[in-house]
Order: structure tokens, then C-alpha cells, then sequence
């Protein structure tokens, strides 16, 4: 896939592309075991920490918190507060565990990109993206059915308040494509394509400094490579970043999305 | 005779060109974000919450670019 300049060919530097998110089985020779590849292992490891995290975070409850506890409530009344009750108004409390099960699992998972043994954000695999949308399709669309019933449902979805009637052909197509079909899409592509974007961005640095700086004649070439490697420690700054607010963004957008599944009809 | 070839994949021009609208947009989200925090810093945490969920939203755009310049790279 040529998509960058200093693509050769043949001898020389190769760039980074997308075959190289394309991981092997972690063991080939076990056929019982081919569904374990790095990413499902990640995932694995990932569920683990965040139920023993939030376990021991709900054990000991003191009424003066310990660092520990205070921590975990930091943790907690953050996605209470700023993702739950302001999206969701008055009956967040259903959906609050959800909320806070769906952060852990991205947050972790996105910075298994910046863990040095790891290097390689679970979700910039576009499968565990597309299962977190799929995930959140089901229950948002599912918890309006539930609560407006079939036809309700689908009324408040794609017919918008005081919409004259001449106007219904053009509006309820429009508003279906927009909340049924484009918003677990972009939901997933958002995700999947940061934590993709920000792990190629980081090859390039790390891949085209260590080339550069190694292999080519050039002092110039080898001054341009140090610098590049150097920079890589902003790049993977920036990818902090980046994977905390893509964490966050996913859950407040899921939040809202269940809101409006949620909301009365005007 | 041409007189400067150029090989490789039109996708990374069409990315470039992908990447100005959501530049703008989050520009202007940015722009609005420090004027309303001239105006009313008090306001400045609200303003933030909204501008972040917006910079998002802008910026699937570019990013939606760069993983379509992925999937045409081959043409």
C-alpha cells in the first residue's frame, strides 16, 4: 500500500501500514487456540484489572476516605456526574453501571497503546470497535422500544417535533438514516480510526527516526531521525491524550443517544 | 517526458484535501470557546464540556478521511 512518500519497495524503509494491525495467533501451533491473538488477550487482561479495580474500590467504605477510596470515588463521581446525570436527567441511575462497565473497558483498552509491553491500543483492531457500537445500537434502540413501544419509538426517532405533514417524506427518511443507521457507524469509525490514526502516526516516528537514523548515509538524514525519535515521546503524549478523550467522548455520546431514546414525546 | 513524476497512492492527496473543512470546524469550536471564556469565565466549564462532544463530532471527519484513505490507498 504506497500511501507514503518514502515507500522504496523491495530494499530499504518500509512503511507502516494497515497490514501491520493485522496480528498473528499468540500460539500458532495450538489450533484450539487461534481465536487468542494479542488484542483478545489485551481484552482479556483489561476485564480483569477493571472488575478488580471497581471491586476493591467498592470493599472498604469509609466515611473518612482512604487514598485508595478517594480515588475510586474520584473515578466514579466523574462519570456520574459529567457523563451520566448531565446527559441523562433524573433517571441515570439504570444506566450508571453500564456507563461506568463501558469507560473501564475503553479507557483500559485504549491505553494499552502506551503501555510499554503492550504498545498497540486493543481497539484499533475495527472489530472490537464495530462489537462496542453493535452494543450500544442494541441497547439504546431497545430501551426506546421498551419504553415508547414499537411505533412510538420509531415516531420519536425520525419524526421531529412540529414538523409540518407536507414535509414527513423528505424529514423521516433523513432523521432513520441519521439515528438508526449513521450513529453506530460514526460511533465505531471514531473510535476505531483515532486509536488507528494515533498508533500508525506513532510507526511512522518510531519506525522512520530508527531508519533514519541507523541506516542512512546522510548526517542530515541521521540529525532528522534523532529528532523524530525524540519527538515520538510528544507523539505518544498527544496519544494520551487522545485515548482518554476518545474513551470519554464514546460514553457521553452513548449517554446521549439514550437520552433521546428516553425523552418524552413534546 | 514529464518533468517530476510522482508515484504512490492519490488517497494521501485526497486526505489532504479531506483534512481542511474539519481544520476549520475545529478552529471555529475553538475560537467561539475562548471568546465565550473572555466574555464569562465562569461559564468556562459548560463551554468546555460542549466544545469537547463538538471537537469530536468535527474531527470523525478527518478521521473517517484518514481511514478512507486506507481503504482507496490501492487504487
Amino acid at each position: 500500500m504506497g500511501l507514503l512518500p518514502l515507500e522504496t519497495g523491495g530494499e530499504g524503509f518500509h512503511a507502516p501500514s494497515a497490514d501491520d494491525f493485522n496480528l498473528p495467533p499468540l500460539f500458532p501451533g495450538v489450533p484450539w487456540l487461534a481465536w487468542l491473538d494479542k488484542y483478545m488477550l489485551q481484552a482479556i487482561v483489561a476485564t480483569i484489572l477493571i472488575i478488580i479495580f471497581w471491586l476493591v474500590m467498592a470493599r472498604k467504605r469509609q466515611m473518612v476516605p482512604s487514598k485508595s477510596q478517594f480515588i475510586g470515588e474520584t473515578a466514579y463521581f466523574f462519570i456520574r456526574n459529567s457523563i451520566a446525570r448531565d446527559n441523562l436527567g433524573h433517571d441515570f441511575r439504570k444506566f450508571l453501571p453500564w456507563l461506568i462497565a463501558l469507560f473501564s473497558f475503553i479507557l483500559i483498552n485504549n491505553l494499552w497503546g502506551i503501555f510499554p509491553f503492550t504498545l498497540m491500543p486493543t481497539t484499533a483492531h475495527a472489530g472490537w470497535a464495530y462489537g462496542l457500537a453493535i452494543m450500544v445500537w442494541v441497547v439504546y434502540n431497545g430501551v426506546g422500544i421498551a419504553k415508547h413501544g414499537f411505533g412510538g419509538y420509531l415516531k420519536l426517532a425520525t419524526l421531529p417535533a412540529g414538523v409540518p405533514v407536507f414535509m414527513w417524506w423528505l424529514i423521516i427518511p433523513l432523521e432513520f438514516f441519521s439515528n438508526i443507521i449513521v450513529r453506530p457507524v460514526t460511533l465505531a469509525l471514531r473510535l476505531f480510526a483515532n486509536m488507528f490514526a494515533g498508533h500508525l502516526l506513532v510507526l511512522v516516528f518510531v519506525l522512520g527516526g530508527e531508519y533514519l537514523l541507523l541506516e542512512s548515509e546522510s548526517l542530515v538524514n541521521n540529525i532528522a531521525g534523532g529528532v523524530s525519535l525524540v519527538f515520538s515521546m510528544a507523539i505518544f503524549g498527544l496519544e494520551v491524550f487522545v485515548q482518554c478523550l476518545q474513551a470519554f467522548i464514546f460514553t457521553v455520546l452513548t449517554a446521549v443517544y439514550l437520552s433521546s431514546s428516553l425523552a418524552e414525546e413534546h | 517526458m514529464t518533468p517530476l513524476e510522482l508515484t504512490g497512492s492519490l488517497g494521501i492527496v485526497g486526505y489532504g484535501l479531506a483534512a481542511i473543512g474539519p481544520g476549520i470546524g475545529v478552529g471555529l469550536i475553538f475560537a467561539s470557546v475562548i471568546q465565550g471564556t473572555a466574555r464569562q469565565p465562569e461559564a468556562r466549564g459548560a463551554m468546555m464540556g460542549t466544545a469537547w462532544i463538538g471537537f469530536a463530532v468535527t474531527e470523525a471527519l478527518a478521521i473517517i478521511g484518514i481511514a478512507l484513505a486506507f481503504v482507496f490507498g490501492g487504487l
